[in-house]
């Protein structure tokens, strides 16, 4: 434990951490046949920190669980998860019932889509959610403030889900986050399906909202829309952090990145070379000694085949790989 | 061989049209890139074009004959999520051989293990999925295919992997493909021709 800790404290650190995660895994316990269990491994070993003013993107494919971890962070896995490590929020260990205290009020999440939302219940009252009555006028006007901001009409308050379209819902989905007052949001992928003009909307209130002294976490699988305004970018690839890279790092043919894995991702897009690798991510019962990117990677030696790389300082970022230095 | 839309007008409230009077023609062979705002009808046009939504307004037709509704349809749609396109209770192996029998070569191009076939839809991620919904939309008698944002949920890596798979099988098959992106430079990779929906839509 001791050691990640040093590791951490090289990256370059504007604000302190507000929320911390030490060696995180987590699985699900399954019944295969009939009484018989099986622990299925969905993420192992994972680190991380989110800063003050800062957004972290976690980016990684459909699969590697990174919805999950916004699940663990917040609590609310389903009953047959087993988490284990540490996590921190404001120095103090955040166990299940302070995760349940501040879920809401200081951590908030924005989730991914139209389906989060209750189809029955209008927009405002989604929004203001559960208050004292006396908190209420105080709550209405903070939210027609919020909505005027998003340029919200005053008619959407009325309106059900199902009458929003894809950018509305996107905005009510903020105004969620906005109006808890929250610390540390989490967005679940939240650009999907968004056209530039839009998705430029929804990434600036993301920004807004780290300048406004938020920790952000910005979970998706869209690198080009995490690059335009993130910090820095943890790339998640089947259920751990291969690499933590500065944005400044992502250029020309991706020289300055740290894994190979992140390489290719930079290289498969249209603007670069939309060059791809062969293979997959392994599946969660498909369970590897050695590196979890071995199968696919160029650079592989016969070391690599046996353990896991741990994260290791490189260039003002991490890396869990054998050959870089 | 020509798929042709020929004023196509379509509301889903009758005051209040999303698409009016839209002309697009898809050539085999050819590779056509959409683009449009959120919102602007892209994934209705798709829908009306391989024959999910009946009551539009308008003709369809390919080399001047109408699509039948009844046998296999010979434009196909792919979805932009694949999980809301298999039926949940099927196993994978199911799912893919429902309109035809894939053969082991397109599997194999398609990177699909043997394992993945027992699998359940919920077993798979979004990309594998997606691979499935190709292969199995992908038959001989397939001669348009409709791609609605089929790559917007994948990753960049699988994102290039899918398009490098797809324009090879479509290129040896001489099917026509309907590219409908938000990503600008994705379909300038792909398509020799862009045209805006803005452009061809009269509303």
């Amino acid at each position: 434990m001791g050691e990640k800790t040093e590791i951490y404290s090289g990256i370059r650190q504007k604000t302190e951490a507000l929320l911390k995660i030490k060696d995180m895994s987590l699985s699900f316990i399954q019944y295969t046949s009939g009484l018989r269990q099986t622990e299925l491994k969905v993420i192992s070993g994972l680190s991380m920190e989110a800063h003050k003013g800062e957004i972290l993107a976690v980016v990684g494919s459909s699969g590697s669980g990174k919805s999950l971890l916004a699940h663990a962070i917040l609590g609310i896995l389903p009953s047959n998860a087993k988490l284990e490590g540490k996590m921190e929020y404001c120095a103090c260990t955040l166990t299940q019932e302070k995760k349940e205290e501040l879920r809401g009020k200081e951590l908030a999440l924005i989730p991914q889509s139209t389906t989060y939302l209750d189809p029955l219940m209008r927009i405002s009252d989604q929004v203001i959610g559960s208050v004292e009555e006396e908190n209420e006028g105080l709550r209405k006007k903070l939210q027609r403030k919020i909505f005027r901001k998003y340029d919200l009409k005053p008619e959407v308050e009325r309106m059900f889900p199902h009458e929003l379209s894809g950018g509305m819902t996107r905005r009510v989905l903020v105004s969620t986050a906005v109006i808890s007052s929250a610390k540390l949001i989490i967005a679940d992928e939240p650009t999907p399906g968004l056209d530039d003009k839009t998705l430029k909307e929804t990434l600036s209130y993301f920004r807004d909202m780290a300048n406004n002294g938020c920790a952000v976490i910005l979970i998706t699988h869209d690198i080009e829309a995490a690059l335009k305004i993130s910090d820095k970018i943890a790339i998640f690839y089947a259920g751990t952090i291969l690499e933590v890279a500065n944005v400044e790092d992502f250029k020309n043919d991706g020289e300055y990145l740290r894994h190979p894995y992140t390489r290719a991702l930079w290289n498969a897009l249209p603007q670069n070379k939309f060059q791809a690798i062969k293979g997959h991510q392994p599946m969660q019962d498909e369970v590897t000694d050695g590196c979890i990117f071995y199968e696919r990677c160029s650079k592989k030696t016969e070391f690599c085949s046996k353990g896991f790389p741990n994260l290791k300082r490189v260039n003002g970022g991490l890396v869990r790989c054998n050959n870089v230095s | 061989m020509y798929l042709k839309g020929e004023n196509i007008s379509f509301g889903y409230k009758k005051d209040n049209l999303i698409l009016k009077d839209v002309d697009i023609a898809l050539e085999s062979g050819e590779v056509l890139g959409l683009m449009g705002d959120s919102g602007s009808g892209k994934s209705t046009l798709c829908k009306i074009l391989s024959g999910y939504v009946p009551n539009y307004q308008g003709t369809i037709s390919i080399d001047g004959k109408k699509i039948s509704s009844k046998g296999y349809n010979p434009v196909q749609l792919i979805f932009q999520h694949p999980e809301k396109a298999v039926n949940p209770k099927w196993k994978m192996k199911d799912i893919l051989n429902e309109g035809y029998l894939v053969p082991q070569t397109i599997l194999d191009s398609f990177g699909i293990k043997k394992s993945w076939l027992n699998r359940w839809p919920n077993e798979l991620s979004g990309g594998e999925l997606q691979r499935f919904a190709l292969a199995r939309a992908l038959s001989p008698n397939t001669k348009f295919l409709i791609a609605d944002e089929i790559t917007t949920m994948v990753d960049a890596i699988t994102q290039a992997q899918i398009w490098d798979i797809v324009l090879d099988i479509v290129e040896k098959l001489n099917i026509g493909v309907l590219v409908v992106s938000h990503d600008k430079t994705l379909i300038n990779k792909l398509c020799y021709d862009v045209i805006s929906l803005a452009d061809i839509n009269k509303v």
